[in-house]
């Protein structure tokens, strides 16, 4: 059966992408954003999946302002990391499971959630970041060493989806993959955040103090967590702070216990509060 | 029909891109966008108002996009995921963008983000702006 063993939170900077490319993580801006990720990268050797799935936002790549679906699942054989201005970045192409993403698929539509089924879809540093943080340096002959189902959110065009109904899609991923009859060691990713505000004259605000308290509620207590209104998220964590509803999609999925096992938080990795959480789950 | 009030307008410095943005913003936006591509990119060097006249923008979006004001781009509908692309257009990357919008040197927005970034504390309403 498949199983979901583990919970990972991560921002998903561009910059973290840039900086591991361009060979300059030693480099003493990003050192202490790195070290916090070495621990990560020994602990996904030992507990290696074979499926991540991986909750990310699109930033209008696969979109542009013509379509805007707020949760679309991504069915295609393969996806290949997009140009978003600077040329692709020099990662591999992502491979999907796709029989097991068109079971989720078919799950959640008939568990109520009316996804959009992406069976074409380029995908950017939302999603490519995390897996670099998690997998290390890769180029593009390289395999990333799992397999991805990616679930782009949308959190451009408010309302993102709300942070309850994150939790409860998270909920309805869960009871997916277990009626998946394969053995899988599956992991779930929430990425983006945590506090940040990219735009405007309010740019550059980081609320460290609620970061942390939100990390303490969505680990202890999630059923609080997912009652946090977007407003609080614009007001508190800056505009692009509400990327942070994609990880309550991530918890939704997990037990109501777990185990925290690894937190690193740094301020800042360029506009950006990066968090990290790995979380393991007991079922 | 005029904008409703929305319950995020006390926000200070910060335009929330909702539907209404949106709606507004839409050419604009999309011929961001087009410069995410080398062909997008090459028109917008070639003739930049004959790049710009394939996409139904108003006068005064235009006029933002001549001048450059990424504040007043955000105010007629802009998306800072759409309009960093035409920074990225004049090699401006997207910390020295975030610098130019908040009206600070790229020195001391670069020195106050080390510093942990800009504090919410008298950062959350208009109206502890107004008091500034």
């Amino acid at each position: 059966m498949a199983k979901i063993t583990a919970g990972i939170a991560c921002s998903h900077v561009p910059a973290i992408g840039v900086a591991m490319d361009q060979h300059i993580t030693e480099q003493p801006y990003w050192q202490p954003v790195f070290e916090g990720f070495e621990y990560s990268r020994e602990w996904n050797k030992k507990n290696k999946p074979d499926v991540v799935f991986l909750v990310y936002n699109d930033h209008c790549t696969a979109f542009d302002a013509s379509v805007i679906p707020t949760f679309a699942l991504g069915c295609a054989a393969e996806f290949t990391p997009a140009d978003e201005g600077w040329g692709p970045r020099p990662v591999p192409v992502v491979k999907n499971h796709q029989e097991f993403a068109s079971h989720i698929a078919q799950s959640l539509v008939l568990d109520e959630f009316d996804i959009t089924i992406m069976n074409e879809m380029d995908v950017d540093h939302g999603l490519t970041v995390p897996l670099s943080v998690m997998f290390g340096d890769k180029t593009p002959e390289d395999d990333w060493g799992t397999l991805v189902i990616p679930l782009a959110v949308n959190v451009v065009q408010y309302p993102a989806p709300t942070a309850n109904r994150c939790y409860a899609l998270g909920q309805a991923i869960r009871r997916a993959v277990d009626s998946w009859d394969e053995d899988l060691n599956v992991h779930i990713y929430g990425t983006g955040g945590m506090s940040h505000q990219l735009q405007a004259q309010r740019a550059g605000l980081i609320n460290a103090t609620w970061d942390q308290q939100f990390m303490d509620i969505l680990v202890n207590e999630p059923e609080k967590a997912r009652k946090i209104s977007h407003v609080e998220f614009l007001r508190e964590t800056g505009s692009e702070g509400i990327e942070m509803v994609m990880w309550l999609v991530m918890r939704g999925a997990l037990d109501e216990k777990v185990t925290e096992v690894h937190r690193h938080y740094h301020v800042p990795a360029s506009n950006t509060a990066v968090g990290h959480l790995i979380l393991e789950n007991h079922a | 029909m005029t904008r409703k009030a929305k319950e995020y307008d006390d926000i200070p410095g910060t335009f929330v891109f909702d539907a209404d943005r949106s709606r507004q913003g839409y050419w604009l936006n999309q011929f961001c966008i087009s410069l995410s591509k080398e062909e997008g990119r090459q028109a917008f060097r070639d003739d930049p108002e004959k790049a710009m006249s394939k996409f139904k923008m108003t006068e005064e979006q235009k006029q933002a996009i001549r001048d450059r004001d990424w504040n007043r781009l955000l105010e007629l509908g802009g998306n800072i995921y759409y309009t960093s692309k035409l920074g990225a257009f004049d090699g401006i990357v997207f910390q020295d963008l975030a610098a130019m919008m908040s009206g600070m040197s790229r020195d001391d927005y670069r020195k106050m983000m080390v510093d942990g970034g800009r504090s919410p504390e008298g950062n959350r309403y208009k109206s502890e702006w107004e008091k500034k």
